[in-house]
């Protein structure tokens, strides 16, 4: 799950992790209030959207007034906000974040994710920040400091000095700043069960201090039930409806751009069948996962969501059936489609447990639909049908 | 001979009174998996499918001899699952659960290190030795009837792709040695790594089919391993080809993240280890053929 800048910078200020000063305005009113409010002769005003490359886009306004507040607000609230992560329609800004501006002397990144390798969360950290850390570690991995964050223990202070003294910010007043920054930022993120926290750019100002100017994390959705509080950050907004939709079902969906709906069960066949789909020139539109306790409720649902994706100009049912009986399956299918009126071609394939009583049920269910006896006979005809060529029966 | 488990091994259900667990407890019996404990806390001195129930591992180890645990207990109870079957000193846990947070699994590594429990999973079909005819030490989720006996070991993070491929070996009629999930989690108990040095030894092994997907290095190890320690053929499929960057498939540990992790990376470190790795996943069976040919 991700949540806003604001919302980070809220939770990890609860942790004691440095972060300017700011508030969070819904009008342009709010806007100019809020500059008012923190009493500074400078402000920056930042769109909360789910996506990096903001500033880049329009999206991060210094102001000096209430006044250029205002303006500033006015003219993201309520506008799409176009960056290189959100695709080209953007996403509407709902709410910006005014934050007290802070004399930059020099920017640094601080992340961490998790290392499949390590079995552990790693502590990223680099003198070059503000930029793309894929970028810097493609150019010069060396530019890159990591820690492993034992996931016991956390990140020991010795270990956020190696990293404070490699990156520059050993200097003796501001080397406790830049500890405690970093031995928080790791509690926050073992605590609060994240998947990945980014300060970009974390700043050393003028004055000395060593504060979070950006900050991202995202949650392991696992964590969540333990994290009510931090459930609630959710943003529903930012996500894709169909998504949510198949959240509600306990179905894996992810749109994408092509045009061909695919149900399969289990997330690695999924995704070979979306390979298979495009090795035959077709494009699938979605990954879907009807997962292992796929009743005829569940399957009429993924249909459903597959369905209300106006591109979709045919669907590939492809089911491995261990634990799964494919007579279930079979009959959810068949009532889904009658049910939402199918107007597509529709291949399916089943294998497995009960398979014989599953084509059995789609034979003389009526229903116009080609059967495939292998995944990639069915791959091959949804994408001929697709086409318009017309894949036989 | 096969890896890990046999038609010998003895196995306790942890989480056997809930739905699934019943469920798989019922068909590993069915096919003769030597089923001889179940664990569930609170519900100790009942029966569930003939099979004796214990309040703790500790006490079903003791009373049954049981050496391998499958759990199947919700995924909030999981690492603690994991770790009490560690503790009872069983020697194979296969942890079946979805949804384990990926903080508990740091945990649990950091737990099982130093001891000599083998965890397989989380997230995963389990691990199945075909035996003769219909039987099988199977300890998990699978089909057992898909199976049959034979010299092909299977490793996979991936459950419905890999019956997928065992199906094929089984109508090739290579059969299968073992087969394991390993699991579709970023943190895991065992890697493909661990499993190709065990099938490297194993006698009835003669060729192994590796099943991938997106995300992580393990594939990446796994192509360094076979280059320097394999001298059994590898075939491989790779899913996620198509997969877009920085969505996840399904699978928590499925995702390309940074540039990283990508089938087409992955498929490149494996060919260049000499491993045949099949484009399109319905010829998976006929690649081992050819690997097993080619040697």
């Amino acid at each position: 799950m991700k949540i806003h800048e604001y919302q980070a910078k809220q939770v990890l200020q609860r942790f004691g992790v440095a972060v300017p000063e700011g508030k969070v305005c819904a009008t342009p009113e709010e806007a100019a209030k809020a500059f008012t409010d923190l009493g500074a002769p400078l402000a920056v005003v930042k769109a909360q959207i789910h996506a990096g490359g903001r500033g880049k886009a329009g999206g991060v306004k210094l102001v000096r007034s209430a006044d250029e507040a205002r303006a500033a607000a006015e003219a993201m609230l309520g506008k799409p906000l176009v960056t290189h992560q959100t695709g080209p329609e953007g996403r509407i800004v709902r709410k910006v974040w005014v934050e007290k501006g802070s004399k930059v002397a020099k920017e640094f990144y601080l992340g961490i994710a998790v290392d499949r390798a390590q079995s552990a969360p790693v502590m990223m950290a680099s003198s070059e920040g503000g930029v793309e850390i894929e970028e810097v570690a493609a150019r010069n991995p060396e530019a890159i400091l990591k820690e492993r964050i034992d996931p016991v223990f956390g990140l020991f202070p010795f270990q956020a000095r190696r990293l404070a003294f490699g990156i520059g910010l050993g200097e003796p007043k501001v080397l406790r700043g830049a500890v405690e920054i970093m031995t928080r930022l790791a509690d926050a993120f073992v605590k609060l069960d994240c998947s990945l926290a980014e300060i970009n750019p974390l700043v050393l100002t003028e004055e000395g201090r060593v504060l979070a100017l950006d900050a991202k994390i995202n949650f392991d959705d696992n964590g969540l039930f333990r994290h009510p509080d931090v459930a609630e950050l959710r943003d529903l907004n930012e996500e894709d409806p169909k998504e949510v939709e198949a959240g509600k079902w306990d179905l894996s969906y992810i749109a994408l751009d092509g045009n061909i709906g695919c149900m399969v069960n289990g997330a690695g066949l999924a995704m070979a069948t979306m390979d298979t789909i495009k090795l035959y020139g077709g494009e699938p539109a979605n990954f879907l996962d009807v997962g292992g306790g796929a009743d005829k409720d569940r399957v009429t649902a993924a249909f459903k969501i597959i369905l209300s994706d106006p591109n979709v100009k045919g669907v590939l049912v492809n089911i491995f059936g261990g634990i799964v009986h494919c007579d279930v399956i079979a009959q959810g299918v068949v009532d889904a489609a009658r049910e939402v009126g199918l107007q597509v071609p529709l291949v399916v394939r089943l294998e497995g447990t009960n398979v014989e009583k599953g084509k059995e049920i789609l034979a003389s269910s009526g229903l116009e639909l080609t059967a495939a006896s292998s995944m990639d006979e069915g791959a091959r005809k949804i994408v001929e049908l697709v086409a318009g060529k017309g894949g036989g029966k | 001979m096969s890896i890990l488990v046999d038609q010998d091994t003895k196995v306790l259900v942890q989480g056997i009174t809930g739905k699934n667990g019943t469920f798989h407890a019922h068909h590993s019996l069915a096919c003769g998996t030597k089923v001889v404990a179940g664990v569930s806390p609170g519900k100790g001195g009942g029966e569930v499918e003939g099979v004796p129930v214990f309040d703790t591992v500790a006490e079903a180890v003791e009373k049954t001899g049981a050496e391998v645990s499958v759990i199947f207990v919700p995924a909030p109870f999981c690492a603690d699952a994991i770790c009490e079957a560690a503790d009872a000193g069983v020697r194979l846990v296969v942890a079946i659960t979805e949804g384990i947070p990926v903080m508990d699994m740091a945990r649990v590594k950091a737990y099982l290190a130093g001891k000599p429990t083998r965890l397989i999973g989380p997230n995963c079909p389990g691990i199945i030795t075909p035996g003769e005819g219909d039987q099988a030490c199977r300890i998990g989720i699978m089909p057992a009837y898909i199976h049959k006996k034979g010299k092909i070991g299977v490793i996979s993070r991936s459950g419905t792709l890999t019956y997928e491929a065992v199906w094929q070996l089984t109508q090739l009629g290579l059969g299968e040695s073992t087969c394991v999930g390993i699991g579709g989690d970023p943190v895991n108990g065992t890697s493909f790594v661990d499993l190709l040095a065990l099938f490297e030894e194993d006698p009835q092994t003669e060729g192994v089919v590796m099943i991938g997907e997106i995300g992580g290095s393990a594939e990446e190890e796994a192509a360094r391993f076979i280059q320097e320690k394999m001298t059994k053929p590898v075939a491989s499929f790779i899913a996620g080809l198509t997969a877009p960057p920085g969505r996840r498939m399904g699978h928590a540990g499925a995702i390309i993240s940074g540039g990283k992790g990508t089938a087409k990376d992955k498929i490149a470190a494996l060919e260049a280890a000499g491993v045949k790795v099949a484009r399109d996943p319905s010829v998976i069976g006929k690649t081992m053929l050819e690997a097993l040919e080619a040697k």
